[in-house]
């Protein structure tokens, strides 16, 4: 094995990944005293967060209509088709509250009332009174909320002085002998050393892995390798088979297309001009949760009324909308759609089509962001020293399905959670015990073995075929055959890992070492994923089976848990939703059919 | 007569050409700074011939193509390839930019791609940016308020001074600017440049931030500000279309007002 050199860091809590959650668990640790180390493999304002657009979700009730965070709770729970659960979710809609007063408070430009309060749109599924009407809940920063939420959240980590270490990729989680997780082991991209962080909590803030799909509105970047790094650490990841597909993505780019649009009056259409959201959606329409729109959008394809050359993809249109408030309100799609597919906006509709958004699945942890796995007949054992938030986590508030708006929430929410956690359970300052050799030289061992790789086949080229097997087989539909092969066609593509080759040797920016590790990641991702989504028969939010088109929640309203050993060999088992509520303040939602 | 010398490495030599190896018919030549900081070499100027009928539309995505199937070891940072994360920022066809957002076909003839003039680079188009986030710092880019808002309450700002900051907080971060202003080229360990001075002014016009007076009395300083001449290259450059060179006019302004 090579010779690396090894920077040692002791810190109270290591927190990995700078998006909106690891920004927020971190900016409340730094605040709280803890001794905090933030790293991350990009510079924080350029994490995914940052391309966020429509809002975040919280009933402020700024726009006089009575909201409550009952009401969001229901939404939440409906939206994720009774697979959430509902002391998660209550805790999250209620602390949607303090929490995104909050960022107001640290300097969020939110858009403004009249009245001078927070900016609130409609948004996908979220409604007043169980579903009577639509809600306007999502509190926006024009349609770039993300990019708002972000760059504040850095910038109040600025003031606290928070340690970070940027362009750091995370190789593994430092696990002790008792299964304890005591830190990670890291590869400082700028000159090439390893670094080993030593921490009483790990938080893995390290996003989703979008890029497992070859269209996908994700960054580069989302390859989820906190969730690979729960599995080498032989711990199980949780409902991986429920992949968001977004209504609107730009047709050939993927870029996203907020659901904003359609809260502020957009509308799509098929090749016959029709709006046929109000065939399948009545009340809600356009608004409907994204697995249903996404689904009526395909079927809509499929039967030939597609629209363009090919009828391949569907018209969203804004055109109707008085431009002073597309300028307004939609700034940022206004210049994507210009961009790229050459739309005016107020003139004609914009081309799009479902497109990979975002993992519900991931790694599970209880509402205090702490990681949990099943032990025997205990399904709720936390691991020692290991936390997760943000799209890593499978907390689980969004379910099968999650709701527009609520993505940025839970990062914040349960960022802000975590932080709180640690500052209870962490003694600030108490010593690290000693770490055996063997733990490191495991990991650089992996590591080596993908720096010196010299096979004949490129990463791109393992990866185009991963993300094309995973486009083709775990889509919007899928069925017992074509999910069958996937599983077969991933677990081949897999094996071509032993025979990748890298070019380049340098320790400096390696980033052709960092794709390596990245696809590594991905595919392990992909396999769990695959397979999760082969074993569930019957029909939940994001994941439509044709051969069990309906939901059957007395056999199947349970998560999926999944192992995967060294050998790419998985391990099934589940855990109970929980459906009990997190006090008698509001009642367990029963589960009903799911109409919009 | 004084003899001057260039310092090492100053020099940029060409490099390899890689040929298109089918037959391609709608072709384009990519040059590219190549420069690693392992060997004692030049940095050098590759180039690579893609086929753009099998090219996504952006130089970004030209750059992926010969990254995934030409030259795995081409070094270059991107991220959310629409825009918004700043990650791609770097010199194409002599304009600073985001490569995710630049047309392959606004550009006639072959492409030329360097990194961010005048920072250090780390390799190929990846440049050091260190010292700019430090200046960010160094401005305090965080809301300073002296009153605590109500407890559990939003701070109230009407839709008028809201629409003081459009313009300023969209800014991705990406120095394009900073770094296409022959200012900060001289002076860029004491000018803030105009990335910086457009976040300094981001908080200055919020009509939540109180710390006007400091923020203001901390700018007033002949190379943190005035070093800007009006040069406008900053406007000009900036991929999202924002004014840092009106930001600063309005700093200016706001300095002479305090006098």
């Amino acid at each position: 094995m090579s010779e690396y050199e090894i920077v040692d860091h002791e810190h109270d809590v290591v927190v990995v990944g700078a998006g909106g959650a690891g920004l927020r668990a971190t900016l409340g640790m730094v605040s709280g005293g803890l001794k905090t180390a933030c790293i991350t493999k990009v510079f924080p304002t350029r994490s995914h967060t940052v391309a966020a657009q429509g809002g975040i979700g919280a009933a402020l009730n700024n726009m006089g209509e009575n909201d409550s965070w009952q009401f969001h709770m229901y939404d939440t729970v409906k939206g994720s088709d009774w697979l959430g659960d509902q002391d998660a979710i209550e805790y999250m809609c209620k602390e949607a509250i303090p929490s995104v007063t909050e960022l107001e408070n640290f300097g969020v430009p939110f858009s403004r009332t009249e009245d001078g309060e927070v900016y609130q749109r409609p948004f996908g599924g979220h409604t007043l009174d169980y579903g009577k009407k639509m809600a306007r809940r999502a509190c926006a920063a024009a349609d770039r909320t993300g990019h708002a939420i972000l760059h504040t959240l850095y910038q109040q980590c600025l003031k606290y002085q928070a340690e970070f270490f940027v362009e750091y990729i995370a190789l593994d989680l430092l696990m002790d002998d008792n299964g304890k997780c005591v830190g990670v082991l890291a590869l400082c991209m700028d000159d090439g050393k390893i670094h080993r962080f030593r921490g009483h909590q790990t938080v893995l803030a390290t996003g989703g892995y979008g890029r497992v799909y070859f269209s996908c509105t994700s960054a580069h970047t989302c390859t989820g390798d906190g969730n690979a790094m729960v599995l080498r650490a032989g711990l199980p990841l949780q409902d991986m088979e429920f992949v968001q597909f977004h209504p609107t993505g730009v047709y050939g780019a993927g870029v996203l297309i907020t659901e904003g649009s359609r809260g502020e009056g957009g509308y799509l259409t098929n090749s016959e001009g029709e709006r046929f959201m109000e065939r399948y959606a009545p009340t809600a329409k356009d608004l409907a949760s994204r697995d249903v729109v996404s689904r009526s959008m395909t079927i809509e394809i499929n039967e030939g009324r597609g629209v363009g050359p090919n009828k391949d993809h569907i018209f969203m249109h804004l055109e109707h909308i008085d431009p002073a408030t597309l300028q307004m309100r939609l700034p940022g799609i206004s210049e994507t759609a210009k961009i790229f597919c050459g739309v005016d906006v107020t003139k004609e509709p914009i081309p799009v089509l479902p497109t990979v958004h975002y993992n519900m699945g991931g790694i599970p942890t209880n509402y205090n962001g702490e990681v949990v796995t099943r032990k025997g007949n205990d399904q709720d054992a936390v691991v020692s020293g290991l936390m997760a938030i943000g799209e890593a986590a499978c907390v689980s508030v969004h379910g099968a399905n999650r709701l527009g708006t609520n993505s940025l929430l839970d990062i914040v929410v349960f960022g802000r959670a975590a932080a709180q956690r640690a500052l209870k359970t962490v003694e600030k300052g108490s010593a690290h015990a000693p770490l055996p050799k063997i733990v490191t030289d495991k990991i650089l061992a992996r590591l080596d073995k993908v720096r010196y790789s010299n096979g004949d086949v490129s990463v791109g080229e393992v990866r185009n075929l991963m993300q094309n097997a995973m486009q083709k087989h775990a889509a919007v539909f899928r069925s017992n055959t074509s999910m069958k092969e996937g599983v077969q066609k991933v677990d081949t593509i897999s094996k071509g890992m032993d025979n990748i080759g890298i070019k380049d040797r340098s320790m400096i920016f390696n980033t052709d070492l960092v794709e390596a590790l990245e696809l590594e990641n991905l595919m392990q991702q992909a396999i769990v994923t695959m397979k999760s989504a082969d074993q569930r028969k019957e029909s939940r939010g994001a994941h439509s089976h044709e051969d069990y088109p309906e939901r059957d929640d007395k056999n199947w309203m349970k998560h999926t848990i999944m192992w995967l050993n060294e050998k790419n060999k998985t391990k099934l088992d589940y855990r109970d939703v929980h459906l009990n509520t997190l006090t008698n303040e509001v009642a367990s939602i029963p589960p009903a059919a799911r109409v919009y | 007569m004084a003899e001057f010398a260039l310092p090492k490495h100053s020099k940029i030599v060409k490099g390899i050409d890689y040929p298109i190896k089918s037959e391609a018919e709608n072709t384009k030549k990519i040059n590219v700074y190549r420069w690693s900081p392992d060997d004692d070499q030049n940095p050098r100027i590759d180039s690579y011939t893609i086929d753009l009928d099998q090219c996504g539309p952006m130089v970004l995505d030209a750059l992926i193509k010969i990254k995934q199937e030409i030259d795995s070891s081409l070094t270059f940072r991107r991220s959310c390839r629409e825009g918004i994360c700043g990650s791609c920022s770097m010199n194409i066809d002599g304009t600073n930019t985001l490569a995710c957002l630049k047309s392959i076909d606004d550009v006639k003839g072959d492409i030329n791609i360097y990194p961010l003039p005048h920072m250090e680079v780390i390799k190929d188009l990846v440049p050091d940016l260190s010292k700019a986030y430090e200046q960010l710092t160094s401005i305090k880019p965080w809301l300073q308020s002296k009153s605590d808002p109500e407890k559990g309450k939003s701070r109230k700002q009407s839709p008028n001074e809201r629409e003081k900051i459009d313009g300023l907080w969209e800014c991705v971060l990406c120095f394009s600017c900073s770094t296409s202003c022959p200012s900060y080229w001289w002076n860029g360990d004491k000018y803030l440049g105009p990335a910086v001075l457009l976040q300094a002014y981001r908080w200055i016009a919020d009509s939540r931030d109180e710390n006007t007076e400091k923020r203001l009395e901390d700018l007033e300083d002949s190379f943190k500000l005035y070093r800007c001449h009006t040069i406008m290259n900053c406007t000009k450059t900036c991929p999202k279309g924002l004014n840092p060179a009106k930001a600063i006019g309005e700093i200016k302004k706001l300095q002479l007002e305090r006098k």
